[in-house]
């Protein structure tokens, strides 16, 4: 029996696939304009590698967690994080922060189970998106912007609002600044975000990264830094929602 | 609906305007609430009283009007129904819900204000609610920054009295509300040219204690398990009550009741998680949150807010002989109304700790419209006490836009999905 987890995020789509003893398959696409068009997709592709779809207990989640007609069940992806950073940790005691494309959350997880979450407001400040658009206007990718991050100084973009932040680091970049301090700047001010949801929260155990970023070793390295605390993750850290949504599939009869 | 559009262009309306109001209400209305399954029969009523919300209620206001009666708006349950009614007034609540008026009301107000606010300035400035244009004068109070200021505006539109509410609760205060309350009733009595007479306010207090006591028997029964109504159309009558004629509304409540009593006799455990929403107001017709927690299989079993509880618990004493015991027994229920204007504001923590028994809730929503500080800085309070008794907790921050809907659906899945 397979037990398929569907993490359908506003940027990118992820896909876990457990059989009874083990995690079997990972793998993510972009999102693109339709959740629709996406699960077809993800459900051909779950084909070719062999799996019954219609033997399969299925789980969607994410945001276009209702998109996906095959699905069994939905589950918030809030819940998901929590089951899946539970798998890929082992332990009792953990605070998630998810970066999404569009939201960022902190999770507190205990025992495999979500007890509080915080996720930040109507706004893509903060966020997965947030980084890209920067990074865009800075004219390189996500990866090369926190590797020039390391080497700046620390400046501050101030302005609370993807939008407005766009037009001052134009403004930094107008006014000569390097772009190794704007790129830190850029990665102060997610990082500032993500302290204040922290904050709000309460820090309980390790702190455990999961979505997109998992993989951006420098900004791991500035956000441990900037919170005084190591901040674990991993390659499949990308891939916790959709994992947490293939465990709760085991649980549908 | 009948054909209201003479009596609408007599009292100043924009007809066009109002017309794409009226457009959007049904729809909204038969798909948040007719399409609601098992509902009480006698819902009925609030049905059709929803449905003439701006046609037959607006009618019997002119006929009052007509026969000499003037008609005061309010914007707030501190305002004592009782002056109003003694003087043989007519008080409607003005308070706005929909998201249409939001944009004339930015034209006069900034935007990063509370929308209950933007709303019904909003409404006034757009000449599209009956109500405003019905009022003769309106009735505000200092209970926040932004009420206070916009009542200087609509002071361009309408005459506007204004009571100066303590923000603190001692003794002194407790006096400078009856202060208020003989300045108010020596304003009605110039208007209206009726004497408050004792006897006529202590009628019009045991009338709103028979209001108070209908909806406190409706809420009362929210708390059997399953609730035999839904958090739904809990709200809609507590909404009603704002604008309706008050005998019929008790007797329209009080056989919603009698319906209700005999649902609970056979109950149907549902197993639905049962939430407490507290915060801020929800004025007609924003269903907003109760429709997405309803939508998702919980069931709302009481509010604390101002279209909630603070609507009706206590009742004001008809004990005494003269205008000023009946005024200090009108000051000691109202102060004793909990509202985040107030600090310290401790009551209302003991009561959402005493609801969360009473109506035997398995989580607390936090409801902030936007820019509503005082209630918004509250929350760490109230999370606290909660936390403390292990009473699980979600802040929803919101306004009358449809934006948010989805972030506030995955929010309110995964609380139910948590607790």
């Amino acid at each position: 029996m397979h037990y398929i987890g569907i993490d359908i995020g506003s940027t990118a789509s992820k896909v876990s696939v457990l059989d009874d003893e083990e995690l079997k398959l990972n793998f993510v696409m972009p999102t693109g304009w339709s959740s629709v068009e996406t699960s077809n997709i993800i459900r051909k592709r779950l084909e070719k590698e062999g799996i019954d779809i219609e033997k399969a207990r299925i789980v969607a989640t994410g945001y276009g967690r209702v998109s996906v007609p095959y699905a069994h069940k939905t589950v918030t992806e809030i819940t998901c994080h929590g089951k899946g950073a539970y798998f890929l940790t082992g332990s009792h005691m953990t605070t998630v922060i998810d970066i999404g494309g569009q939201d960022t959350k902190v999770i507190t997880v205990e025992e495999g189970k979500v007890t509080s979450f915080i996720m930040n407001d109507k706004c893509a400040a903060g966020t997965g998106r947030f980084l890209e658009l920067m990074a865009n206007t800075l004219g390189v990718s996500l990866n090369d912007m926190c590797q020039m991050a390391l080497k700046g100084r620390d400046i501050s973009i101030t302005s609370m609002c993807t939008v407005f932040a766009e037009s001052e680091v134009i403004s930094l970049i107008g006014r000569g600044a390097k772009r190794e301090d704007i790129a830190r700047g850029v990665l102060n001010s997610i990082i500032g975000r993500i302290k204040t949801l922290l904050n709000k929260q309460g820090i309980k155990g390790e702190i455990y990264l999961t979505g997109g970023l998992c993989e951006l070793d420098p900004f791991i390295e500035l956000l441990s830094k900037s919170l005084n605390q190591r901040v674990s993750t991993s390659s499949l850290a990308r891939y916790a929602g959709s994992i947490g949504g293939a465990l709760m599939a085991r649980n549908i009869v | 609906m009948g054909d209201y559009r003479d009596m609408w262009k007599n009292l100043g309306m924009d007809l066009e305007k109002h017309d794409v109001l009226c457009e959007a209400l049904p729809q909204a209305f038969g798909d948040i609430y007719l399409s609601q399954e098992n509902r009480p029969d006698a819902m009925n009523y609030f049905n059709y009283a929803l449905a003439e919300v701006h046609g037959a209620r607006i009618q019997e206001i002119q006929e009052e009007k007509n026969n000499g009666k003037k008609v005061i708006g309010t914007f707030c349950v501190f305002v004592p129904d009782e002056v109003i009614l003694a003087a043989g007034a007519v008080g409607v609540g003005l308070c706005s819900g929909s998201q249409f008026w939001i944009a004339d009301g930015e034209k006069v107000l900034p935007r990063n204000l509370c929308p209950l606010v933007k709303a019904f300035v909003g409404a006034k400035v757009s000449r599209t609610c009956p109500y405003f244009q019905s009022c003769d004068m309106i009735v505000g109070e200092t209970t926040c920054d932004g009420k206070k200021k916009a009542y200087e505006i609509m002071e361009e539109y309408v005459p506007v009295h204004i009571m100066e509410l303590p923000q603190m609760k001692r003794e002194k205060n407790y006096e400078e509300w009856q202060d208020e309350i003989k300045l108010f009733i020596k304003k009605m009595e110039e208007l209206t040219g009726n004497k408050i007479t004792v006897e006529r306010l202590r009628e019009t207090i045991d009338l709103c204690n028979r209001k108070r006591r209908a909806l406190k028997r409706l809420y009362d029964l929210r708390k059997n398990i399953p609730s035999p109504i839904s958090g739904l159309d809990a709200l809609l009558v507590s909404q009603i009550a704002f604008m309706d004629d008050i005998e019929r509304f008790i007797e329209k409540t009080n056989e919603l009741c009698d319906e209700l009593e005999d649902r609970v006799k056979t109950p149907n455990a549902n197993g639905m998680k049962r939430i407490m929403i507290t915060g801020t107001p929800m004025a007609v017709p924003n269903w907003k949150l109760h429709s997405i927690i309803e939508g998702l299989g919980a069931e709302v079993v009481v509010e604390e807010t101002c279209t909630g509880t603070r609507y009706f618990e206590n009742e004001v004493s008809s004990e005494g002989d003269t205008i000023d015991d009946l005024v200090r027994n009108l000051a000691d229920r109202y102060m004793n109304i909990n509202c985040a204007c107030f600090t310290p504001n401790r009551g209302r923590i003991d009561d959402i700790l005493r609801y969360a028994e009473e109506y035997d809730v398995d989580g607390v929503i936090y409801y902030n419209l936007s820019f509503c500080h005082t209630y918004a800085i509250e929350y760490g309070k109230v999370e606290k006490a909660l936390k403390e008794k292990n009473i699980p907790l979600l802040n929803i921050e919101t306004d009358y836009s449809e934006e948010d809907a989805g972030q506030i659906k995955t929010r309110v899945e995964a609380f139910l999905e948590m607790i």
